[in-house]
């Protein structure tokens, strides 16, 4: 695809950027890795054709226009049942021990259009677990919360969806939690019922409740290891005593010395149980 | 182990697979750069080019992990699945973000990325592959002073993605595949 303008921004213009939108906004994106987020930027000029000293002046004079900014910048992409062996592994690792909780309060943070926490609602359902359980789903974009909120999502998604789903080891079928309508589909309300969608920053906000269990996938790997490790503080503070903690794939907790407060659960997924 | 002060970066699609075993296979046993690839995969295939290259090696060969260095000598493969991009102070990070030309990781990603942070301690092999991924970060490459060569259209196996590659790019340096292995046959 053709760029739209030839207008390219420098690690230095971004650092700007950063700065400029840390003033104007509650947003802080100082913590974010330079170059996804720098590719993210520049997807945004292209887009509204602009050049860094419109982006500037967008910034400070166009109401919303920050808002905007972030949601354009944050990567939204998600799938239900992502890494099916990971949702295996909850079942056969994890489970077994919320079984012992009386209630139970999960936090999937970085839930983008909330596939995830559906995935989540449905596993424990299968578990026998989910009525004295209630998820939170919390994200920086405003306008994912909204579609996560309306749980209804493109039908043609649900092919990969499905496929993913029944690689979890699943005994049912996808299509039991449900409807079709034309081109799209809407989650059951028996589904959809404990769970709270809500903004929460992770880079900003603090603590704001306890749970057994904690979610944080494909979100951290946009982050550098000093906001890395605050959240991590952050999550340590939220788990309650023997809590869990799960990761994306690709994003462990080996680099942090906050580690030697968890045992290690399932290392090839990530998850990971409070222990001190 | 110390940064790398060069990378050498290698793109590669449908057709490729085998020459860059071979690639591979040719280095000698100590070089300074840092070697990164991207290969196209799908992701739910099992043989992993790493496992299969660490035996024949005798070295361990990984994938780029998120915010790790990149060290001399260092051979690193793209994890099936996210994109690949090099940060300013010579780490790598990984993006789960859209695919770009329905590729993800992404050879343009990579190039783009690693252009902007070696300019001209950077060079990069584009080989075999059917689609256009590549183009565009051929296009960083050359505005930031790297050093850009492509596949013999001729010899690859699969030509579009070296063909296009030049046609959209103009001045671009062409090695077969002879040229190719006496490169990394003679790293230092
Ligand atoms: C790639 S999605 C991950 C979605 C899901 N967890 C999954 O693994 O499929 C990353 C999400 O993190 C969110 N995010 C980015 N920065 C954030 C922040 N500072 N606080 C909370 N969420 C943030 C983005 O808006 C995006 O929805």
């Amino acid at each position: 695809m053709a760029k739209l303008t030839s207008s390219h921004i420098s690690f230095q213009e971004l650092q700007d950027i950063v700065e400029l939108v840390g003033k104007v906004s509650g947003f802080n994106l100082m913590g974010y890795s330079k170059s996804s987020l720098k590719r993210r930027v520049q997807r945004v000029m292209d887009l509204e054709r602009m050049d860094v000293v419109d982006l500037k002046n967008a910034i400070i004079n166009v109401e919303g226009f920050h808002t905007y900014l972030m949601n354009e910048i944050t990567v939204n992409v998600t799938e239900m049942f992502r890494d099916p062996l990971y949702y295996n592994a909850l079942r056969t690792d994890v489970f077994p021990y919320l079984e012992t909780f009386p209630r139970l309060k999960f936090w999937s943070a970085g839930c983008s259009t909330g596939e995830e926490v559906y995935s989540l609602a449905i596993m424990l359902t299968e578990a026998d677990l989910y009525n004295r359980s209630f998820i939170y789903g919390t994200d920086v974009n405003s306008n994912v919360l909204e579609v996560a909120k309306k749980a209804i999502y493109p039908l043609k998604s649900f092919k990969l969806y499905t496929e993913n789903y029944n690689g979890t080891g699943a005994f049912n079928s996808l299509s039991d939690y449900y409807t079709a309508m034309y081109d799209a589909a809407i989650i059951h309300a028996d589904i959809r019922k404990n769970i709270l969608f809500s903004q929460h920053n992770l880079a900003t906000d603090y603590v704001f409740n306890e749970f057994q269990f904690i979610s944080c996938r494909n979100v951290l790997i946009y982050f550098d290891l000093e906001l890395q490790n605050r959240i991590f503080h952050l999550f340590y503070e939220s788990l309650s005593e023997f809590g869990f903690l799960c990761l994306g794939t690709k994003e462990t907790l080996f680099n942090h010395k906050i580690m030697s407060k968890f045992k290690v659960i399932n290392k090839k997924f990530n998850i990971y149980q409070k222990i001190k | 182990m110390e940064k790398a002060d060069d990378v050498i970066l290698i793109g590669g699609s449908a057709g490729s697979y085998t020459l860059i075993i071979d690639m591979m296979e040719a280095l000698p046993e100590i070089f300074s750069p840092a070697i990164v690839i991207v290969i196209h995969r799908n992701p739910k295939f099992t043989t992993r080019i790493e496992d299969t290259l660490s035996a024949r090696l005798k070295k361990e060969i990984v994938q780029a992990e998120d915010k790790a260095h990149i060290l001399k000598g260092g051979i690193y493969f793209a994890a099936p699945g996210y994109h690949l991009l090099v940060e300013p102070d010579k780490t790598f990070s990984l993006d789960i973000s859209e695919r770009v030309r329905f590729s993800r990781p992404s050879i343009d990603v990579l190039f783009e990325t690693a252009a902007e942070v070696y300019l001209d301690h950077c060079t990069a092999f584009l080989l075999s592959g059917a689609n256009q991924d590549g183009t565009d970060g051929i296009k960083q490459l050359q505005r930031m002073g790297s050093k850009v060569i492509v596949q013999s259209p001729t010899e690859a196996l699969i030509s579009t993605m070296p063909k296009h590659a030049i046609e959209a790019n103009g001045h671009v340096e062409i090695y077969n595949n002879r040229q190719i292995m006496s490169y990394f046959r003679n790293l230092k």
